[in-house]
């Protein structure tokens, strides 16, 4: 079994953004309960959010990619 | 969701693990897995590399290899198992140029995209174009034998495999191919700059075209009818234009969307045609989206654009926070400006990583094949896992269509909220910092 350290700092990177991104979800779907007629602008705002949270384990990949 | 992954995994395991027993297959049946594995093999990637598997039996298997490989540019046009030749523009310093077809390497329209004859010192090796290192191998055209692997460590002491071709019992290096992505995946700058159509250049000029006269039939339809509902794909395609106005434009921009909605449009329904053309089955299965110069020229243009049209209360924002402590500003102002930075940065990596992921997991998918197969010496395991892939291949499609959109639809909302953040009046009582 071969590897290297670095993915190992991407996985780690992706349990906090998965953490992130599942944070903004459910309380998205929160909400979305409690205020069914903000549909639209809460599901613009959360894919906003998500994309920024994603933009860290993204770097992450490239960071590992680099070092690898 | 869950539930067919759920199902696709236990059927392929159950199905693996009842077949996997008649283990040690006679090699005369390795003909048939290899067939089997054509036929199964992923669409998203151009099969003239199905023998990668097995083409050195003894070589095991490297899965990470064959999907790096699927996903990177090629000089040649593969539809369904028949290769097609491309044109060829390349310059090397010193020399000037070489413009010629593909063709004149002498690959066979069905196979693995290797080339029998080398060119002015260029071969097609996998079907991309490498220069040969040495300069005593002969200009001109010249019959080769063969193409070899030998490990080397770079200068990062990580090993390498290194090609080489073999003319007249000799091996003579070839050089890394010619790439503007930085040299991530093994390409790079190099002794020759690569100007080619290659495949995703030209998967880029059909969805170009596409795309145009899909539009301009569409925009002809509007003033030839003004006023009265639409027809045809009419209907698919105002819509979406509406929501992108409504829901992207209108909310992130503000008073001057319409400034920018051109390009915004643009954006999307570039990225949405290439991410969906690259998922053609048999048809190239080009990775454009997921190549790191293309995303890196739109994050490019998404930059430029916010940067021109950024007004003076954003530059004040970077540079000057006000209304903060200056102890603070000092802080700030570096993360400020290299947000400016990022922000492109991430738009960059996040449709090339998303993209790149999904066309590599389908290879990886269809690998499972041949790993489980161990290049062609079990076939009843190879049996197993080919439906199983094929499954796990036809689920993650359909994760893939929908990402398709979500990534299009993301790239140009991030688009948006940027040219949002530069372009905005201000307001001292709502704010909005991104």
């Amino acid at each position: 079994m071969t590897g290297s350290i670095a993915a190992i700092g991407m996985g780690l990177a992706v349990i906090g953004a998965g953490i992130g991104v599942g944070n903004i979800g459910g309380k998205a779907m929160e909400a979305i309960a409690r205020q069914p007629e903000a549909v639209g602008d809460i599901r613009a705002n959360m894919i906003l959010t998500a994309a920024l949270v994603e933009g860290a384990a993204l770097i992450a990949l490239l960071l590992s990619y680099l070092s690898a | 969701m869950y539930k067919s992954l759920l199902f696709n995994l236990l059927f392929s395991i159950s199905f693996f693990s009842a077949i996997s027993q008649d283990q040690g297959q006679n090699p005369a049946h390795r003909d048939t897995s290899s067939k089997i594995a054509d036929t199964q093999h992923d669409a998203n990637s151009d099969p003239t590399h199905t023998a990668t598997g097995e083409h050195d039996a003894g070589h095991e298997f490297d899965p990470a290899a064959t999907a790096f490989h699927h996903i990177s540019d090629q000089n040649i046009y593969s539809i369904g198992p028949f290769n097609l030749a491309l044109p060829c523009l390349l310059y090397t310093p010193g020399k000037g140029w070489d413009i010629f077809s593909s063709s004149r390497f002498g690959f066979d329209a069905f196979g693995h995209g290797d080339g029998k004859v080398a060119y002015n010192q260029f071969v097609l090796h996998e079907g991309q174009v490498m220069k040969v290192v040495d300069a005593d191998f002969p200009s001109g055209e010249v019959q080769i034998e063969n193409y070899t692997h030998k490990e080397a460590t770079n200068d990062k002491g990580k090993k390498i495999e290194v090609p080489y071709v073999v003319y007249q019992d000799r091996e003579y290096k070839l050089d890394k191919k010619s790439t503007a992505d930085g040299g991530l995946f093994g390409g790079g700058v190099t002794s020759f700059y690569d100007f080619s159509i290659g495949k995703n250049a030209l998967s880029m000029l059909i969805v170009c075209l596409l795309l145009g006269w899909m539009f301009i039939r569409i925009a002809r339809a509007y003033s030839n009818n003004p006023g009265r509902a639409p027809k045809g794909i009419q209907n698919f395609i105002e819509p979406v234009i509406i929501f992108l106005r409504d829901e992207v434009a209108k909310p992130f921009i503000g008073a001057k969307w319409e400034k920018f909605f051109p390009f915004l449009l643009s954006l999307f329904f570039f990225i949405l045609g290439l991410n969906l053309f690259g998922q053609v089955p048999f048809f190239g299965g080009s990775n454009v989206t997921g190549n790191l110069s293309v995303t890196m020229v739109l994050a490019l243009l998404a930059f430029i654009i916010t940067l021109i049209n950024g007004n003076r209360h954003y530059w004040e924002h970077i540079l000057w926070m006000p209304g903060v402590p200056a102890w603070v500003k000092i802080i700030l102002t570096p993360v400020e400006i290299l947000g400016v930075f990022i922000k492109p940065l991430t738009l960059m990596l996040r449709l090339f990583a998303n993209i790149t992921a999904g066309h590599m997991t389908l290879v990886v998918f269809v690998s499972l094949i041949f790993i489980f197969g161990k290049s062609g010496q079990n076939v009843g395991a190879s049996l197993g896992a080919s439906i199983g892939s094929g499954l796990l291949s036809i689920f993650m499609m359909a994760i893939e269509l929908l990402v398709a959109f979500i990534q299009a639809y993301v790239f140009t909302l991030l688009t948006a909220s940027y040219l949002g953040a530069a372009t905005e009046e201000h307001h001292h009582t709502e704010e909005k910092h991104h």
